[in-house]
């Protein structure tokens, strides 16, 4: 890599036999920008990392075990909190396994309400990355901006489902509620005011010199480290990877819409570095507002809800089940032994997948660049632990 | 101030027998006290409001507006909140250093003080080293600072301590070295001298004497900023990277006299490129014949001038991120040391070319500047009104906090 700008090599060995110790450093569990309760164990020498380790379980609140006690339907708002930024997804991973396991045919209304929050979903948390990035990196005005798009949108979300944060939204077999009338115009009108609104973040902050000088190659993933990771989502796409399970593995009725995989190019530095990263989030909020506009013209008619019988058993048996969550492709692993309770349920997430390579790039950084790269991954703690 | 002492002693209010030196230190203490306790405490308390003022406009909200008119009793709230909370003192922590710290930060701070020209005879000493002195006494700070790094006994504070030594001691050369064009063009160091060599009209300051003074000017301003620790350089306190730098470990008054020297900084860095670049408190004399009036428009004009920077020293926090700590270094190293210098010799070179100046450069760099500013400020009433014209009723829900207002 050529030495470009502010870019240096920082001389870590001292000559001439002085010694000198690593420091090491407890980034957490309490700590401004970690993004939750998340603890990293910095090795430093100064202000330059030799390594920092993930130290995870904070936030652990065994969310998979409370699915084998409280049943099918039961389960649903504890998914929400398997990942509060963006629990549209959980809602809709949990729904689709049980929908497969007991074979059960969602109206297509349903569907559609659900891509439509679940896309929602996405703008708001892919704002709340974007915008704790630029906190992280020292600019508060962004954030501040974005949160207040967001804000919007939970409105939005508040009036189709009533909640702001923990949604519960979705039910097995569809939807709890459906439309309520003139939401549509609403969302329309939301969206006529959104999407200018991503370029006016990209001449805030975006190509803002000392934003791009923090963000360009700092912690550059190349494509295959990111698959041998298994990084997914923006985090695999912004290494130039073109995977979405929207795309690739398409589910509801993804195959019906029209839109682009953003994908990182190196733009300006190293492909995959953190603003590959952070422009991959970007630009997948113009693709959701063109999916939205989509959902929202070629909405049909009909029950938002299949017939599902209250005490819900599924045959016996497994499956898993793939949704392209905000953080990337989420799996949801349900086995069913045909009573009312699921027998065990795993949930893989993209935060967590995240999180074993965050030792690797962390070498050599700055301290301040390990911010950047946290914020980067778009980490949420509960999402890493369950 | 001395004659003012001696013709009080004349006066006979000063009783007889007292040696003539306990009557000076009483008078010094008498007036430092007023200044510090009238103008400096409140104008750092001041500038804490007016900066959560602005970058609540600047972040499309309100900002505080509960504590008196718009807000503006908040800062005295605070600071007695700050005061009356626990002052805790970490057990692994150095007590004496870690006690002693804040008050050797507020003493670089304050005594910078001594030098600022308010007005014509409003100065406490016009020393005739006096800008060699400023920029010795604000180094101050950076003692304090990294003591309260040491003392805290907490690897963050270490880190912020360093970082600030490094970054102080570091922009202290660009700094110096763009005062230096402007004490060559004064022919001294002192404040008044300074200001004295300066008229009213913007084509006889400083900064628009030739070109090498207008780069000096911004590299002085970027520079002093940097040892404000102020965004883009607030790297000693960098809240998401080290919480809260070398002040993680303090609370309550020490806590705040810290910050209380970090926001009266920004008006010492607005008195001091306005003393040097542009004009201190000259008005035209046509102005006011009395000198009481004269006086208070100097005062005012100055405050004004000074101000102004405050006011974009808030803007650039508000709007930029913050720089890596070997950028930082890059930065000062690579570009502002040899621009500078560049300046230095420039003006040097200049001084000798044209002794009497050339008037035409002037007023071209001043219609530059006056244009620069015009562009700007058209964009920016352009980015009003735009904000306005596509400003809706968007909020749906009548409790939430995004509930934007109509038009009218």
């Amino acid at each position: 890599m050529s030495l470009t700008g502010f870019e240096v090599e920082i001389q870590r060995e001292v000559d001439g036999g002085l010694t000198t110790e690593d420091m090491t450093l407890s980034m957490g569990p309490q700590h401004p920008s970690t993004h939750g309760v998340l603890r990293f164990v910095v090795r430093a020498d100064g202000e330059v990392m030799k390594e920092a380790i993930p130290d995870i379980g904070y936030l652990h609140r065994s969310i998979e075990k409370i699915s084998e006690k409280v049943g099918w339907h039961g389960f649903m708002p504890y998914t929400d909190r398997v990942d509060y930024v963006a629990a549209m997804f959980c809602n809709q991973g949990w729904a689709m396994a049980a929908e497969r396991l007991a074979s059960i045919e969602v109206p297509k209304r349903a569907e559609y309400c659900r891509i439509i929050a679940a896309e929602f979903n996405r703008i708001q948390s892919h704002l709340l990355s974007v915008g704790s990035m630029a906190m992280d990196i020292g600019a508060y005005t962004p954030f501040i901006h974005t949160v207040r798009e967001r804000e919007y949108i939970n409105d939005l979300i508040e009036e189709l489902c009533g909640a702001r944060l923990t949604f519960n939204y979705m039910r097995i077999g569809g939807v709890a509620w459906d439309i309520p009338p003139g939401w549509r115009e609403k969302a329309l009108s939301f969206l006529e005011r959104f999407e200018p609104l991503i370029d006016e973040y990209n001449a805030l902050i975006s190509y803002n010199k000392i934003y791009t000088e923090r963000l360009r190659n700092v912690a550059a993933i190349s494509a295959q480290e990111a698959i041998d990771y298994n990084l997914v989502g923006p985090n695999l796409r912004g290494s130039g990877v073109r995977y979405d399970v929207r795309r690739d593995l398409p589910y509801s009725v993804y195959p019906e819409l029209d839109f682009d995989v953003p994908v990182g190019s190196g733009e300006l530095g190293t492909l995959g570095d953190c603003f590959d990263r952070y422009m991959v989030r970007m630009r997948e909020m113009k693709e959701s507002c063109k999916i939205l506009r989509q959902c929202l013209a070629q909405l049909p008619q009909g029950p938002v809800i299949a017939k599902v019988a209250r005490n819900f058993k599924p045959a016996a048996g497994d499956c898993y089940v793939r949704i392209e969550s905000a953080r990337g492709d989420m799996g949801w692993y349900v086995v069913s032994d045909g009573t009312a309770f699921p027998h065990r349920c795993k949930i893989r997430t993209g935060s967590f997948a995240a999180m074993s390579i965050i030792q690797k790039v962390s070498r050599n950084l700055m301290i301040a660049d390990l911010i950047a790269v946290i914020a980067s991954f778009d980490l949420v703690a509960p999402e890493i632990d369950r | 101030m001395q004659e003012l002492v001696d013709s009080l002693v004349a006066d006979g209010f000063v009783p007889g027998g007292l040696p003539l030196w306990v009557a000076y230190l009483g008078a010094m203490l008498v007036f430092g006290g007023i200044v510090v306790f009238v103008f400096i405490l409140p104008i750092a308390g001041i500038t804490t409001w007016v900066e959560r003022r602005v970058a609540g406009r600047i972040q499309s909200r309100i900002g505080p507006n509960r504590t008196g008119p718009a807000g503006f009793l908040q800062w005295l709230a605070d600071g007695i909140k700050s005061v009356l909370k626990e002052d805790i003192v970490p057990s692994a922590a150095d007590v004496p250093l870690f006690k002693l710290a804040p008050y050797v930060v507020m003493t670089g701070f304050v005594a910078a003080f001594v030098v600022v020209p308010f007005g014509g005879p409003l100065i406490i000493a016009d020393l005739n080293v006096g800008i060699l002195y400023l920029t010795a006494v604000t180094a101050l700070v950076v003692v304090g600072i990294l003591m309260a790094g040491w003392a805290s006994n907490n690897k963050w504070s270490l880190l912020g301590g360093i970082r600030s030594a490094a970054q102080i001691v570091s922009y202290e050369i660009p700094a110096g070295l763009s005062i230096l064009p402007v004490v060559m063009l004064a022919g001294t160091l002192s404040m008044q001298g300074i200001i004295g060599h300066q008229g009213w009209a913007p084509w006889t300051w400083h900064v628009f004497d030739n070109p090498f003074t207008f780069f000096a000017f911004f590299i002085l301003f970027v520079s002093a900023l940097a040892e404000g620790n102020r965004t883009p350089f607030d790297l000693p306190e960098a809240e998401s990277e080290l919480v809260m730098g070398f002040a993680t470990e303090y609370s309550g008054l020490r806590n705040l006299l810290f910050f209380m020297a970090e926001w009266g900084n920004l008006y010492v860095i607005g008195a001091v490129v306005t003393t040097l670049f542009l004009g201190g408190w000259q008005i035209p004399l046509a102005l006011a014949d009395h000198p009481v009036p004269r006086i208070v428009l100097q005062f005012a004009i100055f405050f004004a001038k000074a101000y102004f920077w405050v006011f974009v020293a808030v803007w650039l926090r508000w709007t930029l991120p913050r720089i890596r700590v070997d950028q930082m270094m890059i930065m000062c190293w690579k570009y502002l040391v040899p621009i500078a210098f560049v300046n230095f010799m420039g003006t040097a070179v200049w001084m000798v070319l044209f002794p009497a100046g050339v008037p035409a450069v002037r007023v071209l760099l001043s219609l530059t500047a006056a244009g620069l500013l015009v562009a700007f400020a058209r964009r920016v009433v352009f980015h009003v009104r735009r904000a306005l014209l596509t400003r809706e009723e968007l909020s749906f829900n009548p409790l939430s906090t995004a509930r934007v207002m109509s038009r009218g």
